[in-house]
């Protein structure tokens, strides 16, 4: 569900953002479920800010660059591999940290409730640290990212389904530095 | 072979209860046990009682025993009088459950305790079934006169005087009550008991502390999980979750006096075993520039810098667990790809794979704990689906399933290596459980809406807080 609710509101801040600022497309985060399609291009350029644009326009453009580098990804059973859904949210997150070098991120592990508890601490920094790995072998400086994990400890969904399992196999994003100087790509 | 039948069954059954084992299989299986526990008690009376003792056998469950004689699988059938006084009804029902969990022993309802100084009327409660009376006096001092009476010997067999705190229901009253429990197990079975324990366990990220009966569940720390007993039973040491890093903490139960063990931003330590010569940690740990390692570290108790024992290479190792002798450490490890039980020696060096392919699953073996006698480990294993404590006999490796129902976690030995203590969601929501290894016979420990799990039995306690 939460994610679902985040992808909508991400995709209805799209087409406004882009209306209002006539500029390339910032960057989107794509449905999850679907691996990265040429709809959303990597841009490489920069956007200038031009003193015309109004500021609503960039408050959302540098909303949704805090949203992207915020996108939770998600892992299969007993798995660190990075799945095509969250290699395209990583994409997203490097295209913001390239246009925001002060910007840092700690990247938190968790699992679903099964297995043993303790196993599932070392699962989680082993998932969050697959998804800084990315990042690196990418070209950014391992030091703007930092990796924890809280195993099964901090559930974002609670019960004993396949669907909570689902949603608690996951690497959750905070900003430890630079959010407040945000920038869109 | 008695081992795979019992496995088969349980596969296919999903029977809870573990069937009672056939005698004679029990006493081949523990037939080097059995010297050690005959009993000075009744020889003389035997002969002239055995007519009556198997008229009445009949009548009676198998492994019952009718007689003071323990054996194992053998239950002795035991009757705890009334106790007269103001804490007299408190301490029968103390005594009588504690006798009960031990599953060493057959409750048979009391018969009215006879006026002070008057003989009991042993044919009445040979009549009842019982092959033993424990009788309690409460005397002027506030201590507890036990004795244990041999209903076929028609005599008291044992008798002693216990010192009980004032204040009744307290911790340290019931710890006293349980202490003696433990006494009389010991008479009738030469081993004592384990009614005066606790189990530390984690609760809403707190650590808890409780009755080996399920009384008196408290918490002992503002947060923290997976504790681990000092072998003095005084501190209990355990692992805080911080936003930045995982880190490892003592506390000491009677003053609730609290030092950091491990507190490095970034590393994640967790899973702390304390030695059983309480000198030592050992914990798993992963620090930041090999996050996908985790390694295990051994540390002094007294604080000071860890040393790392295992050479992980990306792998997890983990949840260790000390031997007896402390000379060796069983811990799981992924580092053949799923996670499997190992053993090493305690500075890491001959680290052996322990566990092999049983009921046809392929890994996911976690959280190995070494019973006090040395001789098996209990684990966490998934089986069919779903996570289940079994044990695995460290000299011919025969893998034995003590659980089938739900999910079960996070084996702890009790001290006396015939109980074990885990987690299992069997009731709904994850709750600790006991098993008692021999009949598989299974209890819950604690209920209430939290969940509640990682669990690490004390040591035997004395009358302390």
């Amino acid at each position: 569900m939460p994610r679902l609710t985040r992808v909508a509101v991400l995709l209805l801040a799209v087409p406004l953002a882009l209306g209002a600022c006539k500029k390339k497309p910032v960057a989107v985060t794509p449905e999850p479920v679907t691996p990265a399609t040429p709809a959303n291009p990597p841009s490489n350029n920069p956007a200038p800010v031009t003193p015309v644009v109004d500021e609503a326009a960039v408050r959302r453009a540098i909303e949704a660059a805090r949203s992207a580098l915020l996108q939770t990804i998600y892992f299969d059973y007993d798995s660190d591999e990075l799945r095509a859904d969250s290699r395209a949210t990583l994409d997203d997150k490097l295209r913001v940290l390239n246009a925001n070098p002060s910007a840092r991120l700690r990247i938190e592990g968790h699992t679903d409730e099964r297995g043993s508890d303790e196993y599932n601490l070392a699962l989680g920094r082993r998932r969050a640290d697959q998804a800084k790995r990315y990042l690196t072998d990418r070209g950014l400086d391992a030091s703007r990212i930092e990796t924890m994990s809280f195993g099964r400890e901090k559930p974002a969904a609670s019960g004993s389904s396949e669907e909570a399992w689902a949603q608690n196999r996951r690497g959750e994003f905070q900003i430890i530095a630079g959010g407040a100087e945000l920038r869109a790509p | 072979m008695y081992f795979a039948f019992i496995s088969t069954l349980h596969l296919r059954g999903c029977a809870d209860v573990l069937p009672v084992l056939p005698t004679h299989m029990i006493a081949r299986v523990r037939a080097l046990v059995l010297p050690r526990i005959l009993r000075t008690a009744i020889v003389g009376a035997l002969g002239a009682l055995a007519a009556t003792a198997s008229l009445a056998a009949q009548e009676r469950p198998a492994g019952v025993s009718l007689t003071m004689v323990y054996s194992p699988g053998k239950r002795v059938a035991i009757m705890v009088l009334p106790v007269r006084g103001a804490a007299g009804d408190s301490i029968k029902t103390i005594i009588e459950r504690d006798l009960d969990y031990s599953d060493r022993f057959q409750h048979v309802p009391a018969i009215a305790a006879p006026a002070p100084n008057q003989p009991l009327n042993y044919a009445l409660i040979a009549q009842a079934g019982a092959a033993g009376v424990v009788q309690g006096q409460l005397l002027p001092s506030g201590w507890l006169r036990v004795m244990l009476h041999d209903v076929a010997g028609k005599k008291i067999m044992k008798q002693d005087d216990f010192p009980l705190p004032t204040t009744v229901n307290t911790d340290g009253w019931r710890l006293g009550v349980h202490s003696i429990s433990d006494q009389i197990e010991q008479w009738i079975t030469n081993e004592k008991g384990i009614a005066a324990t606790r189990i530390a366990f984690t609760r809403d990220d707190r650590i808890w502390v409780v009755d080996s009966d399920g009384a008196g569940a408290r918490p002992v720390t503002p947060r923290g999980m997976s504790p681990s007993w000092h072998p003095s039973g005084r501190y209990i040491a355990y692992h805080v979750i911080d936003v930045d890093r995982h880190r490892l903490v003592v506390t000491d139960v009677v003053t609730n006096a609290q030092r950091s063990l491990t507190n490095e931003k970034g590393a994640l330590d967790n899973s702390p075993a304390i030695s059983p010569d309480g000198r030592s940690v050992v914990f798993s740990r992963s620090v930041e520039a090999t996050a996908s390692s985790t390694d295990l570290f051994v540390m002094p108790f007294d604080g000071g810098r860890p040393t790392r024992i295992s050479v992980a290479r990306g792998s997890i190792n983990g949840a260790p667990s000390w031997s007896i002798d402390g000379r060796r450490v069983a811990f799981n490890s992924d580092r053949s790809g799923r996670s499997e039980i190992y053993v090493a020696d305690a500075d890491g060096t001959n680290a052996t794979l322990l566990s092999a392919d049983a009921f046809g699953e392929r890994g996911l073996r976690t959280d190995p704990s070494w019973s006090p006698d040395g001789r098996m480990l209990a684990y966490a294993s998934m089986v069919g689906g779903s996570m289940q404590i079994l044990t695995i006999n460290l000299r011919d490796r025969t893998v034995r399933q003590l659980t089938s129902d739900g999910n079960n976690k996070s084996p702890s030995w009790a001290p006396d290596g015939q109980h074990i203590v885990f987690s299992s969601n069997r009731s709904g929501t994850e709750q600790l459980w006991i098993v008692d290894v021999e009949s598989g016979r299974p209890r819950q420990l604690v209920r209430g809406g939290s969940v509640s799990r990682l669990a690490d039995w004390s040591p035997r306690l004395s009358n302390t807080p």
